[in-house]
């Protein structure tokens, strides 16, 4: 088990160092001076030319790159010179706002997802299970920022149910909440259908098992089985979905803060590319690389801890 | 309608053997006869279709020039004239959204025949050749995989700047270890199998195993993976371009029908339902159709999401 997680982290690791470099060359790479590119096309002379000292730009690209993940590794992503900011300040103030809206999407996709999956595989094979898989296969394959931009279009501007643009007064939780809906409702819909796939799916499998069959043959309430014997099994593969999944709820949840005005890592990102911000593109681009790479270890992790037989292959 | 509902206890064993001339277009004729059986099947294939005609036959139905600018008639409501309305410019959205079918569906099909071509090959090379080259494929697929899509390609925009061939390269690069992964898993199962190992008895030239043994195998589950890989890439090309780093004005995209009628929101909803329906018919189109097809094929396939 120890060398399966010791071999899994370094693996993890390796793969954000690729990424990284990967990236970090890919700007080098671009033609001509990486000062006045990075800097961007309003920089003065005098910028690019401290900029060039300050990034120890005459020094060979290895030893850039090594110093380059020296500065990672003490948490400094580098410097925004337009803001006059540090990256990390930069992100970490964004990134709470993203996590907000990617947990309560899932939130609200798992209370309706789970017992709709777990309704389905009850019944399957019936109109209902039908139709809800119907139902599924569409809200998955509907692009979530038309999802977003449709509902900002019913919701706020025509029906001006909810607010259209932003994240809440500060400081005032209810506005906040009412300010989330809509993008989680965005970003969540697909979720739904991602969700009681599942979850259907491993509770048809789990009913089948012997255990289960041992359970009715006690004649313990079915009610009983379900819940306190089935699901449990059942919601655990919607576990792992979510460590996969993060990159997609990142994707989405990037439009969602686009189309709502939103502040976040999505939009932070999308602002840096827009003004062609380089230290902020890479210090964003980095953190949601490691958040996803970290999710989708985790995932591993605990498909090992109840999977003895991933442990052993490979 | 099935399909959607069963783990997938069937099995069609046809489908797995090396077809010769004369059966591919029976089979072609089988699995369309299956197709329209299913009313999710042919419900896909019926949009698909329209999809594709109205594409194919744009510079026939569109009824103006889809980058005709008429400022008198600027974000016009549908009418008799503009069946879906003008946009800020007073071009005709209906022209535009059929020649932005156009665009779609050139992006998903060159895209994903790039992937799907690099993928196999890499998945060959990976799934039968050396250990080391393994290791290093699958590392270099876990790296190109350890960016979220979008995220990706607004590093990638960054640094070409937006264009069509941007929107191609970014979405070759992360859909070739979709492609690759299977290739892989598959051809390492079918080394496995007695008529490979018969074949390496008798000493078959290596090339004559890959593209005569084991290519035969495996293309039917690439094509089908590529079916459902469509709506994907059409969901990417428009995302993309509604941020503004696709498609570039004025060339006509779903995607930045629905940017132009964002920045209008207040005045008139008609660009954004324009711009949006289509992706949603063609989607939920190539969806269906390719749940059919998989269930038709191979019900062992379904991704696990």
């Amino acid at each position: 088990m120890w060398l399966f997680l010791l071999r899994r982290c370094g693996l993890a690791v390796l793969i954000v160092m690729l990424a990284v470099s990967a990236l970090y060359l890919m700007i080098h790479a671009i033609p001509g001076d990486p000062a006045s590119i990075i800097l961007g096309p309003r920089a003065t002379d005098e910028m690019k030319a401290a900029l060039y000292i300050k990034m120890g730009l005459d020094q060979p690209v290895y030893v850039q790159l090594a110093s380059f993940f020296a500065n990672i590794l003490q948490g400094d992503l580098g410097y925004d010179v337009f803001s006059q900011r540090d990256v990390t300040d930069i992100v970490l103030e964004q990134l709470p706002w993203t996590l907000a809206l990617i947990f309560a999407s899932v939130f609200w996709a798992a209370l309706v997802g789970i017992p709709l999956g777990c309704y389905s595989a009850l019944h399957a094979n019936t109109w209902f299970d039908t139709l809800t898989g119907i139902v599924s296969v569409g809200t998955i394959a509907i692009p979530s920022f038309v999802v977003a931009i449709y509902s900002l279009l019913v919701f706020s501007v025509t029906l001006q149910w909810l607010p259209a643009i932003g994240a809440g007064e500060q400081g005032d939780l209810l506005s906040q909440l009412e300010h989330l809906i809509l993008p989680a409702f965005a970003v969540g819909l697909g979720w739904v259908g991602y969700i009681s796939r599942l979850v259907r799916a491993s509770m048809l499998e789990v009913m089948g098992s012997n255990h289960i069959r041992t359970a009715k043959a006690f004649g313990l309430p079915s009610r009983w089985i379900t819940f306190r014997y089935a699901l449990r099994l059942a919601i655990l593969p919607t576990v792992t979905l979510l460590g996969v999944g993060i990159g997609y709820l990142l994707s989405a949840s990037l439009f969602a803060e686009i189309v709502f005005a939103r502040p976040g890592i999505g939009k932070l990102i999308f602002d840096a590319v827009s003004t062609r911000n380089y230290p902020v593109v890479m210090g964003s681009v980095l953190v949601t690389t490691g958040l996803f790479v970290i999710a989708t270890t985790l995932a591993d992790f605990i498909n090992a801890l109840l999977d003895p037989r991933i442990r052993a292959g490979r | 309608m099935n399909q959607l509902t069963q783990t997938g206890d069937k099995q069609t064993p046809e489908a797995t053997q090396p077809l010769n001339e004369n059966s591919t277009l029976k089979v072609l004729l089988d699995t369309l006869r299956r197709l329209t059986r299913q009313p999710l099947g042919l419900l896909g294939l019926i949009l698909v279709c329209s999809v594709i005609f109205s594409a194919l036959f744009a510079g026939v139905i569109a009824p103006y020039d889809p980058v005709a600018l008429d400022i008198l008639n600027r974000l016009q409501p549908p009418s008799a004239e503009h069946w879906l309305g003008t946009d800020q410019l007073g071009r005709d959205t209906f022209s535009r959204v059929l020649y932005g079918g156009q665009i779609a569906l050139q992006v998903a099909l060159s895209s994903i025949a790039l992937a799907l071509g690099f993928g196999l090959i890499l998945g060959l090379l990976a799934g039968f050749g050396p250990r080391w080259l393994d290791n290093i494929i699958l590392t270099l697929f876990d790296v190109v995989r350890s960016f979220p899509t979008i995220i990706f390609a607004l590093a990638v925009v960054t640094l070409t700047g937006p264009s069509i061939g941007t929107i191609v390269l970014v979405v070759v690069v992360t859909s070739i270890p979709i492609y690759g992964r299977v290739v892989r898993t598959q051809t390492q199962a079918l080394a496995q199998q007695e008529f490979i190992l018969a074949e390496r008895a008798m000493n078959a030239s290596m090339p004559r195993i890959l593209f005569r043994h084991m290519l035969p195998n495996v293309i039917g589950q690439l094509l089908i993976l590529a079916s459902m890989d469509i709506p994907i890439v059409i969901t990417i090309e428009a995302g993309l371009s509604f941020l503004g780093l696709g498609i570039q004005p004025p060339t006509p995209s779903w995607g930045s029908i629905i940017n132009d009628g964002y920045s209008f929101i207040r005045n008139t909803p008609w660009p954004i339902i324009a711009g949006g329906l289509p992706l949603i018919i063609t989607t939920l189109g190539f969806t269906f159709l390719g749940e059919s097809l998989r269930d038709i094929f191979d019900p062992k396939l379904r991704k696990d999401v």
